[in-house]
């Protein structure tokens, strides 16, 4: 491995010193094998996008101008993943506070409890919500109930795990003055640590909402209501002018979330 | 009025938007709660729960340790879409990226680029993977396309953001001293980004692993497909094996991805 080993520079007054290679030559190596391997898994052919990208051109074509009639029928999904996502978040959110409590090592002593926590809210988190939402359907039916557990699911383990690195950030010199004073770990909890997260926390919730209506959306895919369901009727119908306008309003709904919420949270800051 | 008087003026305004926010959030929170009802709850959704449970509590281990077509292939098939795709998109991306920084180009042209990106980046991943299946047909090859059209968006708004932090005054001292074009890119602009954009690919890559995760249900290869046949035909010990395999690639990239990035970001 002469790539790696450090190279000697003899100074004029005879001392060696030792510069260490750069890896930069072995991470370019290793990407490139890693690349020629997933191409060969992939089965990934240059020859292909180029014969066939055309047809993309064509549905973004038929998209433009999008079948602006189309729209009286989509403001009820469109409200439906509205409405999933706020109960969703909030229900999630309020939940989260006491699982961040117990998942928070400095405030919960017990080792056991707060490993067992930490570990439910990782896995809550990895669970794709798509995955989640096509389990909550076979048990409560299709529709709008299916949308609003996978969303509350995976609002509890995103906040959850935003809020205990905040709480185990915090600091502690009030909590144990009021400990000191004699009031149970919940009161000084009450007064010492959440007058320091409250923002943060907020401002996280907010946050995990606008990706939350974006995660909505594509939710009716699998039948857990909202817009999803439309997207996946007017592709299957090669409707791409109906597709177009959904789009469209998506765009225009996301954005207007995302500009409130992001007003919101600069306050909050 | 004294400074006490002002400071209580300013409580009670307080109090009185404080108690607006209260009801509107209540309000928004009562018309949303009409999202939740158990009509079509089904008959025997609680067997159905029950059985879910057992069977993601008892996994198919021989599924899950077969190496050939088994559930260690598809995983490695979605980590080299997740790989590929985001190469492919960081590629597109970093032209993309200095086409909408407004310290480099006009800005004109920087606010039309950064549109499209916004545009690029609220379609959520399963439409491109819908769309992408029309385009060049079911398998992992649409896959790639769809993770690296969907990554680009990101990518390059992130991107953007470390060019613009660029600092110039290396770039004036280096032109001092004599430097050409290529050397002042090489040596002024090159070490300046290269551990910020790798920081970038990573996490990004990291996101990229979990949306390949889900493309198979599209049709676009990776795990996806044969966890939706697993769900729809209520195998649910494959199920179970599937999810643990998913779960656990999950939780080793990502903390392999935050190792990698503090240590990038730190030096």
């Amino acid at each position: 491995m002469n790539l790696l080993s450090p190279k000697k520079i003899q100074l004029p007054n005879g001392k060696m010193v030792v510069e260490k290679r750069s890896v930069t030559p072995l991470i370019i190596i290793v990407l490139l094998l890693f690349t020629i391997v997933s191409i060969n898994i992939t089965e990934f052919k240059l020859e292909v996008i180029v014969k066939q990208i055309n047809r993309l051109f064509v549905i973004i074509d038929e998209m433009i101008p999008p079948n602006v009639e189309y729209m009286p029928s989509l403001w009820q999904p469109l409200l439906d993943t509205i409405k999933m996502s706020l109960i969703g978040s909030v229900l999630g959110a309020i939940c989260a506070l006491p699982v961040a409590f117990f998942a928070a090592s400095n405030i919960t002593k017990n080792r056991l409890i707060t490993t067992v926590v930490k570990f439910l809210l990782s896995l809550l988190r990895t669970l794709p919500t798509l995955v989640v939402a096509l389990i909550a359907t076979y048990v409560f039916g299709l529709g709008t109930m299916a949308g609003t557990i996978a969303i509350y699911l995976f609002t509890v383990s995103y906040v959850g795990k935003l809020l205990y690195e905040q709480i185990e950030n915090a600091n502690m010199d009030s909590y144990e003055a009021m400990q000191s004073l004699g009031l149970t770990s919940m009161y000084s909890f009450r007064y010492a640590i959440m007058p320091q997260v409250i923002p943060n926390y907020l401002s996280t919730t907010l946050f995990c909402f606008e990706g939350n209506v974006r995660y909505a959306a594509i939710l009716g895919y699998v039948g857990a209501g909202g817009i999803g369901l439309m997207i996946n009727e007017s592709i299957g119908w090669r409707n791409y002018a109906n597709l177009g306008m959904i789009i469209l309003m998506l765009v225009v709904t996301v954005f207007i979330i995302e500009t409130i919420s992001e007003y919101c949270r600069k306050k909050l800051m | 009025m004294n400074a006490i008087e002002q400071q209580l003026q300013y409580g009670k305004r307080n109090r009185i938007s404080l108690i607006i926010t209260v009801i509107t959030i209540f309000c928004l929170l009562v018309w949303s709660a009409t999202a939740i009802n158990l009509e079509n709850m089904a008959a025997n959704g609680l067997d159905i729960a029950k059985s879910i449970i057992l069977g993601i509590l008892n996994p198919d281990w021989t599924l899950l340790t077969d190496f050939k077509g088994g559930i260690p292939y598809l995983l490695i098939e979605t980590l080299a879409i997740a790989f590929l795709g985001t190469i492919i998109g960081a590629i597109i991306a970093i032209p993309l990226a200095f086409f909408s920084a407004s310290n480099i180009v006009p800005k004109p042209v920087a606010w039309i680029v950064r549109l499209l990106l916004i545009c690029i980046r609220t379609i959520p991943a399963i439409v491109y993977g819908l769309m992408f299946v029309r385009v060049t047909g079911f398998g992992a090859f649409t896959g790639v396309l769809t993770i690296a059209f969907v990554s680009v968006g990101m990518l390059a708004k992130l991107f953007v953001d470390v060019i613009e932090d660029l600092d110039r005054s290396v770039l004036e001292s280096m032109t001092s001293i004599g430097c050409n074009m290529f050397e002042k890119i090489r040596f002024g602009i090159i070490p300046q980004l290269s551990a910020l954009f790798l920081s970038i690919v990573i996490y990004r890559f990291d996101m990229n692993l979990r949306d390949a995760s889900i493309l198979g249900l599209v049709g676009a290869g990776g795990i996806g497909a044969p966890l939706i046949f697993a769900m729809n035909s209520y195998r649910w010990t494959q199920v179970g094996s599937i999810l643990i395999g998913l779960v656990l690639l999950i939780l080793i990239v990502e903390y392999l991805s935050n190792k990698i990035r503090t240590k990038l970001v730190k030096g």
